[in-house]
């Protein structure tokens, strides 16, 4: 709590950071505009109308609030307009995305613990995969499986899931070997079987490794929802909001779909965090 | 049917192969082979399905197909090349960590902002920054220079982040050894603190490798001139060329890996002196 001021400051400069830039940005237009009506502005009218363009170069954040405020509350949340129903499309496909990404990587580091082969053989590869931008391959994901007639929430869903899929793996994989030797010892002196270390060892030892590699995956899969959703042409969600705002110069648009899939990707960290605390402190690993 | 017999006898002999060969003892050999056999066992299968199963090639191409498109377009996919990672990612690369890593360095003579912007760097790393595109090519155009934008904005903070942790990582003896040697700050900077902040200077520059060849692979996604890979993968899948597009995949999962591995190579050579890098 000591750190709320410096952060609170830091925050107040940004914005005003903004509004300044808000003039800059935005006062040719305004210049262009009086010219062409053969009027003379003052520096105030000029300021005040940097604030209040339709479509601003950089939109100031109260019109961004205001707009938010707009297709959030004032809407209703099956309206097409409603920027909750186009975050519950992304949200959805980041879900169920994540959760199959999630269960997949656990399955596979349960494999590369437990085989050899699949340890020498696999794990290079998951390693090197995050050095590729995966996401690239997303539009061709989203078309291909269009073609073959799958569309909506799993396309998308599967984006999600390759993205989180690996962060996943490599993180579960350093967590079920991290008990150390005295523990496993420890359990073969107890004639513990493989299955015993497992569930009774290995799992509780990786739960930290777990939600660490949870909140990266979670990040990763918001992504992937919000790129798959570029290429469709794209019907509903966040990315669509980005993609449409940047067709018809929309930017206060593209700006309160930036900050909601932010606000977004924040309140899911942020849950994992919560259940991460929670989780460990009755397993009394956290301090 | 016989086709399909034929694969799954060799991934099912390759498998073995490997697990015998993951059952000797850990040499430097068996530490190659094993990966290589499975990803050669990947390319085999893939090819195998796409035969016996004539699965047409706007589905999935086979491998020797995308390796046949990859060495006819050579010349394309090097102009994209150019366009897409030394002209957007590299330089943008260079700005964000640059940047960062000076400012990383002004901050840390002010405690107030260390802890104000600690927090919050954090917190925007975490964040879907690719979105941020549409704006930057709004802004500068559809020319390398927004692509470059974005990718300052996506690996920033992620290097700040880092960069200003590193640079609180020596120890409050060694700076009393150093001030007992009379150094002054920029002395103490250079000698001491700058050396142990590298193993986080370097984590943070091999996260960006990555997103900065994301960001400016999707960038161009919100529109590129006529070249560059993000621009060529989202024309190709237009036209259902998907042989094209795997070879710019394969363009850029090669590139990644190469750009982790420089960053990964220097580092060796200036943190030789960390625990994780001792032999």
């Amino acid at each position: 709590m000591r750190s709320l001021i410096p952060v609170a400051v830091v925050v107040a400069i940004i914005v005003s950071a903004w509004y300044a830039a808000t003039v800059v940005m935005n006062a040719q237009w305004t210049r262009d505009q009086a010219a062409r009506a053969g009027v003379e502005i003052g520096f105030s009218e000029l300021v005040a109308d940097t604030m209040d363009q339709k479509r601003p170069r950089l939109p100031a954040p109260h019109q961004v609030g205001a707009e938010i405020w707009n297709t959030t509350v004032e809407k209703k949340v099956t309206s097409k307009r409603s920027l909750v129903f186009h975050a519950w499309v992304t949200l959805s496909a980041t879900l169920l995305g994540f959760a199959i990404g999630t269960g997949l990587g656990i399955l596979l580091a349960f494999g590369i613990v437990h085989d050899r082969a699949m340890d020498m053989g696999v794990m290079p590869w998951a390693i090197a995969s995050q050095t590729v931008p995966i996401l690239a391959i997303a539009p061709m994901i989203i078309v291909v499986l269009f073609s073959i007639g799958i569309s909506g929430l799993l396309p998308k869903a599967i984006i999600s899931a390759y993205l989180s899929f690996f962060p996943v793996v490599v993180g579960m994989v350093a967590g079920f070997r991290s008990p150390d030797p005295l523990q496993l010892d420890l359990m073969k002196t107890y004639n513990a079987s493989k299955a015993h270390i497992f569930w009774k060892l290995r799992v509780p030892a990786s739960m930290p490794f777990l939600f660490a590699s949870l909140k990266i995956g979670i990040a990763a899969s918001l992504v992937g929802a919000i790129v798959g959703e570029l290429p469709t042409g794209a019907v509903a969600g966040l990315g669509t909001r980005l993609l449409a705002g940047s067709y018809y110069g929309q930017t206060i648009q593209i700006w309160s779909a930036l900050l909601t899939a932010a606000a977004l990707a924040a309140a899911l960290v942020g849950l994992i965090g919560l259940v991460q605390r929670t989780t460990l402190v009755r397993m009394g690993m956290h301090r | 049917m016989i086709g399909l017999a034929i694969v799954i006898a060799f991934w099912i002999g390759a498998w073995y192969l490997n697990s015998r060969l993951a059952s000797l003892p850990k040499s430097t050999a068996t530490k190659f082979a094993v990966p290589s056999i499975f990803g050669i066992t990947i390319l085999g299968v893939w090819e195998g399905l796409v035969r016996s199963l004539d699965v047409p090639p706007v589905i999935l191409p086979s491998p020797t197909l995308i390796a046949y498109r990859f060495s006819q377009s050579l010349d394309i996919l090097w102009m994209d090349f150019l366009q897409t990672v030394v002209k957007g990612a590299l330089s943008g690369y260079l700005i964000g960590c640059g940047s960062a890593f000076a400012i990383a360095i002004l901050i840390d003579r002010s405690q107030f902002l260390q802890k104000g912007l600690l927090p919050i760097g954090n917190f925007v790393a975490a964040l879907p920054i690719v979105g941020t595109a549409p704006i930057f090519v709004m802004w500068f155009g559809f020319g390398w220079q927004s692509k470059a934008a974005v990718v300052v904005a996506m690996v920033f903070f992620p290097m700040l982040v880092n960069m200003v942790q590193g640079l609180s990582e020596s120890e409050r003896m060694q700076r009393d050894l150093m001030k007992t040697y009379g150094a002054n700050y920029w002395q103490t900077l250079m000698k001491l603190r700058l050396p142990a902040a590298m193993p986080f200077a370097f984590n943070g520059l091999k996260i960006s490798t990555t997103l900065a060849l994301i960001g400016a692979i999707v960038a161009e996604f919100f529109g590129s001139p006529i070249v560059g890979m993000g621009f060529r993968i989202s024309t190709e899948v237009g036209k259902m060329a998907l042989d094209m597009v795997w070879a710019e995949i394969v363009v850029a999962a090669v590139t990644g890996s190469l750009f982790y591995g420089m960053v990964a190579y220097v580092e060796r050579g200036v943190t030789f002196w960390h625990p994780s890098k001792r032999n």
